[in-house]
């Protein structure tokens, strides 16, 4: 007996060698390259250091105070939000609509599936040069020839301060909306089918089963698309990049996301210190909103 | 009744198919103008008069394109093997085995997936420049090397591998390594094919920080090289349609062998990348 248990017991050391072994690696690279930078990026923010100068002066909030009084950050900020509370709800609609009707078809269903599923795999980059190009003025651009052949006037799309942005916001949901419909469709596979079989046999019309069964057992289905969703589209940047002009998000800041001005504040000005405030807030928003996933998930259960 | 059904039926086929094509327009655009050569390339027409490949042949040959299409490969493989090893073997060992600090570990890896990328480039770049990781594909490669949504999706499946196999191991006097290996790994192919799929894919269409770390035009991923497309080719529309197809028409062939798999994969998980 003591025998066995002695046996087991040095079974069970080994085997935690074994563990921490196979997790050294792992661990040095999780500490090194993720949780290091991170403090890094907090430090660097209370600092002035730019690449060019060599040394680096510790100023306090004063990346922070600066942030507060420059005119391009809350343009960026606004924009960002802009893209979030107008693409979000869109692209949610589009895709429980399309999931709605795809779920009801017999056949085709994998080829429908695959038609609107396929731009949200494709490259952002490839996608947003067609849409670039799409929206020339004539005569390069399609939308406009097409709209001169239907003999209404041309728009300026991309070239207009008011335009720019709900222009690229198409691209964008059209980019996504695949993605909602699949995890749409999935939430509703997943409903009892014997819940619409009941609601059948007691008589309620489409509307109804939609209305009190469908949508409300697709809560949880929602709150993780609405959370992933607007990490998803707070983060937006290649879209605008490489559709505007020199990638700057014009014309004029209309269409930069915070992204692109942390981008170009580190990259093209070299401000790393004033980039990394920046990057800062950007991760307490999402912090706040994986929290508040947390808590609303948290009270599902 | 019926037939209303019927004919309700036959409706919801047409509108989700005219809607469909019209989701898949921008891309037949794409293809069809990349085919186009000459005055035709700014006709409405959706068919080529003369469909010639005579642009990917130019791109191709032209200076740069092959290098680029070349990194975005090499990257991509390199990124996925590493990501199938490493996640699964740390969601193995979170899942199979019981040591001290094992939660710790777990949460502490899940809770690198709520760090956003964009907060990481900078002190990436600061330390590539220190170590001399600029314009390397190493420098590309190393923040990819392992991520916290895969080790948990690996970990969730390795849940499924029954424990009496992994001792039948044991008792046969193989080690751990090879258990893992050997006897493990086959039970949860169909979530490594999947973890594969995507890690290829979120790299193949990576852009912002193969942007940042690579500066020599030759060293580009493909993402990177087409952005900056117009500036080669000058305004060129065709080419730059051409460029695009190519990095798109890969993922369209991924995306209809694995089909199965990628939307199972997307509907168990909900995250990309």
């Amino acid at each position: 007996m003591t025998n066995i248990t002695t046996r087991q017991y040095s079974l069970e050391r080994k085997k935690q060698r074994y563990a921490y072994t196979f997790l050294i690696i792992p661990m040095l690279f999780y500490i090194g390259i993720r949780f290091y930078p991170t403090f890094y990026a907090f430090y660097l923010s209370f600092t002035d250091w730019n690449i060019v100068s060599k040394n680096m002066h510790f100023i306090g909030l004063e990346n922070y105070r600066r942030l507060i009084s420059d005119e391009v950050f809350w343009q960026t900020l606004k924009n960002t939000f802009t893209y979030v509370i107008w693409g979000l709800p869109i692209s949610l609609l589009l895709g429980f609509t399309l999931a709605y009707h795809i779920d009801r078809v017999k056949v085709g269903e994998s080829i429908y599936k695959a038609m609107y599923f396929v731009p949200y795999i494709t490259s952002m980059v490839a996608v947003a040069w067609v849409w670039r190009w799409l929206y020339q003025p004539v005569p390069i651009g399609v939308f406009n020839n097409l709209l001169t052949a239907m003999g209404l006037p041309t728009q300026p799309f991309l070239m207009s301060k008011t335009q720019a942005l709900p222009s690229i916001l198409a691209t964008t949901i059209w980019a996504d909306l695949g993605f909602q419909m699949i995890i749409f469709l999935a939430g509703i596979k997943a409903i009892s089918p014997t819940l619409f079989e009941a609601a059948r046999i007691d008589g309620a019309n489409e509307r109804q089963v939609l209305f009190s069964i469908t949508l409300p057992l697709l809560k949880p289905t929602m709150i993780f698309l609405l959370i992933t969703g607007t990490i998803r589209y707070l983060r937006i940047f290649t879209q605008v990049m490489n559709m505007t002009f020199q990638g700057e998000g014009g014309p004029l800041n209309s269409t930069k996301p915070l992204v692109l001005y942390i981008y170009t504040s580190a990259f093209k000005s070299f401000k790393m210190g004033y980039a990394s405030a920046m990057t800062v807030v950007l991760f307490v928003i999402i912090l706040i909103i994986t929290l508040i996933q947390m808590v609303v998930t948290r009270d599902e259960n | 009744m019926k037939t209303k059904r019927q004919i309700q039926n036959l409706i919801r086929h047409i509108l989700l198919f005219i809607f469909g094509v019209a989701m898949l327009f921008p891309f037949l655009w794409m293809i069809a103008t990349s085919m186009k050569t000459g005055s035709e390339v700014y006709t409405l027409s959706l068919f080529p008069k003369n469909p010639s490949l005579k642009n990917y042949v130019r791109l191709f040959e032209s200076g740069n394109f092959p290098f680029w299409f070349l990194n975005s490969m090499y990257v991509g493989l390199v990124v996925t093997l590493s990501v199938l090893f490493f996640d699964s073997l740390v969601g193995y060992t979170l899942c199979k085995f019981n040591f001290k600090g094992k939660k710790l570990i777990f949460v502490l890896i899940l809770s690198t997936m709520m760090i956003p990328t964009e907060m990481l480039v900078i002190p990436w770049y600061i330390m590539s420049t220190k170590v001399g990781w600029l314009d390397t594909y190493w420098g590309i490669i190393f923040p990819g090397l392992m991520s916290g949504f895969g080790t948990f999706l690996m970990k969730s499946f390795f849940e499924g591998v029954p424990n009496d196999l992994l001792d039948a191991g044991r008792i046969d006097g193989l080690g751990e390594f090879r258990i893992w290996y050997k006897i493990a790994m086959p039970l949860v192919r169909p979530a490594l094919s999947a973890l594969a799929i995507f890690t290829f894919i979120g790299n193949w269409n990576a852009f912002l920080w193969p942007l940042i770390i690579v500066n020599q035009i030759h060293r580009y991923t493909l993402p990177v090289g087409l952005s900056f497309f117009n500036g080669e080719f000058q305004t060129k529309w065709e080419m730059v349609m051409t460029g695009a197809s190519v990095a798109t028409i890969p993922v369209f062939i991924v995306f209809l062998i694995f089909q199965r798999q990628i939307v199972q994969g997307i509907a168990l998980t909900g995250v990309k990348e």
